[in-house]
């Protein structure tokens, strides 16, 4: 099977992106420098082609009740317009996804998940799916843009795809969103993003997806807007200590241990995961997801050992020289019990144990992203 | 300096000779293909060093690659602007962003090192080599 490509690939290759396989698409990890389209977002805006993510549509009388017995927070409890981040879990509490969950109505939710994961979970909804709903891939057929970074609303207020809801814009709050249509056909906007600025995302018609980033790019002008690539999109969610499927999530890990304990509702309605969540809860994790501050300037990265008071208790999962803090950070697993905001702790890097500071995670937080 | 008249190593380090000193960096393909390098670790002055042995680290936001030298010799400076300016090696790294000066042992060992014509047809060489890869991972 070839490389897929989203409706902007060649707007990036023509302006010079460096592109790399990621998730079965071809996608641009940097037009100029990652640490250049980091700050970008950081102090002004920029624009991210996210069109790999995956959306699955489930709709029918029970559709947001299916949707809750899939995922571990309160879709029931939601208002229509409103939306959720949380996982779905296997039977043993074990992370399937992270996702976002969109309430449309009772009938019609959508699922926004990683593209890494959109097979995956598209076949765990079919083999869980209730008679009385449907299930639908809408991934190829819609195009999604990111526009994240302090400036983003006055980006969108800017442009004239947005003219006429730009007072729905205006006033939309954090986690929610509206739909409106366009030469017939829906699009989508919504308060949320992985980079822990102020942000939108945009779900279009395929066919939308390059006037719309045109438009973005040439009424962002003056606003200092930049296309941002992968490579950048990890540095600032690291940074803002978002979790990263296949790095701080996977099959061997729960939401409890990942620090979300804050979208497992365990006295909802029962959901997937359910008991041997509540089990997990009552007896305790056995891991805990921590940030390091690394003495120096040298990169812990995923899987290098953590150690406390010389005995191995880890491993990193995500570690880069953050762009906008400027600091060797790290996301780890360790042993639970062991003291938080504490030294004693080291990284095993290329052989040698680094000194590293235990800190609480999130290493950096917007007061303007909620 | 002029990085036509530099020689490279197939690992993109270049070479300048300047009597009996080598001074030592990166290819300017090197430092793009990294990334932002944040990091580098280099070998201590007055250390002795062999032809194309690892003697240091660079690490960038993305990766870590290890440096490699391009001949036998003795440390005699250390660039330590770019250890607290790492950046400068992206930003120049014909120039600025050299690494290490080593009093050279052996030039005979230059010769085994592309010139920059050579080495330019070697990275075209890398880059069709590389598509071909990638076509033949696809089937």
């Amino acid at each position: 099977m070839g490389e897929k490509k989203t409706p902007l690939y060649n707007t990036h290759v023509e302006r010079g992106a460096k592109m790399v396989e990621f998730a079965g698409f071809k996608m641009p990890v940097v037009y100029t420098s990652i640490v250049t389209e980091h700050n970008t977002v950081r102090n002004k805006v920029g624009l991210f082609d996210v069109s790999h993510m995956g959306e699955l549509e489930i709709t029918g009388a029970r559709a947001a009740e299916f949707a809750d017995y899939i995922v571990t927070n309160n879709v029931d409890r939601l208002e229509e317009g409103q939306i959720c981040y949380t996982v779905a879990c296997n039977e043993n509490g074990k992370v399937l996804d992270d996702l976002l969950v969109y309430k449309f109505s009772d009938e019609r939710v959508l699922l926004v998940v990683n593209a890494s994961n959109t097979d995956k979970i598209y076949a765990h909804l079919l083999k869980e799916k209730w008679d009385d709903v449907d299930v639908a891939n809408r991934t190829a057929d819609v195009a999604q843009i990111a526009v994240q970074g302090p400036l983003s609303k006055e980006l969108l207020l800017k442009i004239p795809f947005c003219s006429d809801v730009a007072d729905r814009i205006e006033t939309l709050k954090y986690y929610r969103f509206f739909a409106f249509h366009k030469d017939g056909k829906e699009v989508i906007v919504s308060r949320t993003g992985y980079t822990g600025e102020l942000g939108f995302e945009i779900y279009l018609p395929a066919e939308f997806a390059v006037d719309l980033w045109n438009e973005l790019l040439a009424g962002g002008a003056e606003l200092g807007v930049e296309p941002i690539g992968l490579g950048a999109r990890d540095t600032l969610r690291f940074e803002a200590s978002l979790c990263l499927y296949g790095n701080e999530l996977d099959e061997e890990t729960s939401p409890l241990e990942a620090g979300l304990k804050w979208l497992v509702k365990l006295k909802k309605g029962d959901f997937l995961g359910r008991d041997a969540l509540a089990r997990e809860k009552e007896e305790g994790s056995k891991k805990t997801l921590t940030g390091f501050e690394i003495q120096g300037r040298q990169i812990a990265r995923h899987h290098f050992k953590v150690k406390y008071e010389g005995r191995v208790v880890g491993e990193v999962t995500s570690g880069t020289f953050a762009p906008y803090l400027k600091k060797s950070l790290a996301m780890a697993y360790v042993e639970s019990g062991l003291p938080a905001d504490a030294n004693g702790y080291a990284i095993e890097i290329r052989g040698k144990d680094i000194e590293a500071k235990r800190i609480a995670l999130p290493f950096y937080k917007s007061r303007a992203a909620d | 300096m002029d990085p036509k008249d530099y020689r490279f190593t197939k690992e993109h380090e270049w070479v300048y000779v300047d009597g009996d000193v080598a001074v030592i960096g990166i290819s300017d393909y090197a430092a793009g293909e990294l990334g932002d390098i944040v990091y580098v670790e280099l070998p201590e002055k007055g250390s002795k060093i062999k032809q194309m042995d690892p003697i240091g680290t660079i690490e960038a936001v993305k990766t870590v690659a290890d440096l490699y030298s391009p001949v036998s010799g003795e440390v005699i400076e250390v660039n330590e602007e770019i250890v607290e300016h790492p950046e400068m090696v992206n930003g120049s790294p014909y120039e600025d962003g050299w690494f290490i000066k080593v009093k050279i042992e052996d030039p005979g060992e230059l010769d085994v090192l592309f010139s920059y014509d050579e080495y330019q047809d070697y990275l075209g060489e890398q880059e069709s080599e590389e598509e071909e890869g990638s076509e033949e991972e696809e089937e």
